[in-house]
């Protein structure tokens, strides 16, 4: 074993460590979570699944896992004296990388624009009606939450710049009546108990969600960084030292491989549980 | 691991193999929590299945098998820390899991 490999698997030790750590967090978070404020405060939610995007995030697996695969070719056509197909692959993997954070963009932005309204009493109004669940509070008694999903279109102030109303369109499958056919209503400020932004700060699940994403979305684009060198000036090794930089290649790789690998482990536990 | 070229050729099939095994195994995480089963089952199944996936990705496309015993110590010993990373604080606060302790429930939103 040559000496940047074993640098690798040492590194990669430290990150097991590293996401460990959040993700043991997470876990504890998870458990130890309160009925009906998990995912999401006020809002009849229990699972990830039902705020985040399943479809886009089986996308991005497919994306990550194929690239992983166009990771080891480009190492084993290396191995084999095929510098062109071998770059080839690591064009494929860089762009496989780079749909990746594309469709990760995506996602952030829907949470941004994403929030949950919950009423102080049921909410009728042109059409659209909230949505009711009842929760039990730690105390042992129960609470009727009237809410609604859906997007802030816009917001009208007063003269001091207070927010009087939002214009709001429910998402379909949270609302009823004229929400099935996407139709936005204006909503009193007067009516709103809280408004929940699907952002960092919206609920503790959203926390652990852009804060574990958001450090594995760094680590694809330090990888892109590195195969992008690896593409450019730093395949003038091949011409000297072929097989030194099939080695490096495959130090790439190994560290490549670990960020699928914990995207696994992140797929399942932060969208489907 | 072993890296002549006649070697590496004998592997691209097993490349491709475990790249379907992994596809399909995706399909199987997404199918069961469309089921809806409870949430400790699907923890149990979804982390099962993942750990498969893990394993396949370790073994053949990191070539773990084939590495010194040395790097497997290494990591065994971070999955080691990782599990008491994991259980440590679940043992401190055991009796707060499945819902709040006594004293915490004043502090617990209403």
């Amino acid at each position: 074993m040559y000496n940047g490999k074993f640098g690798i698997w040492l590194f990669l030790a430290s990150e097991i460590m590293l996401f460990g750590a959040l993700f043991s967090t997470y876990v504890l978070l998870r458990v130890g979570a309160p009925e009906g404020t998990w995912p999401i405060a006020g809002a009849a939610t229990t699972r990830g699944d039902e705020i985040l995007n399943v479809a886009l995030a089986a996308l991005n697996t497919a994306f990550l896992i194929t690239s992983s695969v166009t990771m080891v070719l480009a190492w084993a056509n290396l191995k084999m004296m095929n510098f062109k197909k071998g770059q080839t692959m690591l064009l494929v993997t860089v762009l496989l990388a780079s749909a990746f954070l594309v469709v990760k963009y995506f996602e952030y932005n829907a949470k941004f624009h994403h929030y949950a309204v919950t009423f102080n009493e049921h909410f009728e109004h042109e059409g659209v009606e909230s949505n009711t669940f009842t929760a039990t509070t730690p105390a042992g008694t129960t609470k009727t939450i009237h809410y609604l999903h859906g997007h802030v279109e816009s917001t009208k102030k007063n003269a001091e710049g207070v927010i009087e109303s939002y214009e709001f369109l429910p998402d379909a499958e949270h609302g009823h009546g004229d929400a099935a056919t996407h139709k936005a209503v204006e909503i009193p400020a007067s009516e709103i108990a809280r408004i929940t932004n699907y952002g960092p700060g919206g609920s503790t699940f959203l926390g652990c969600y852009f804060v574990i994403t958001g450090l594995h979305g760094l680590h694809i684009i330090g990888g892109i960084v590195v195969m992008l060198y690896f593409l450019a000036t730093g395949s003038k090794m091949w011409k000297t030292q072929p097989d030194k930089y099939a080695n490096r290649i495959e130090c790439t790789g190994l560290y490549w491989h670990f960020v699928d690998l914990v995207w696994i482990f992140l797929f399942p536990v932060l969208y489907l549980l | 691991m072993g890296s002549s070229a006649h070697e590496i050729q004998s592997h691209l099939k097993k490349y491709y193999m475990v790249f379907g095994a992994l596809l399909v195994l995706t399909g199987v995480t997404v199918a069961v929590a469309e089921m809806h089963v409870s949430i400790g089952m699907a923890i149990v199944i979804a982390l099962f299945v993942a750990s498969i996936k893990g394993t396949l990705v370790a073994c053949y496309f990191m070539h773990l098998m084939e590495e010194r015993s040395m790097i497997m110590w290494i990591l065994a010993l971070c999955a080691f820390f990782f599990l008491l990373l994991l259980l440590f604080p679940v043992f401190t606060v055991g009796e707060q899991i499945g819902g709040l302790a006594e004293p915490m429930r004043g502090l617990s939103p209403q």
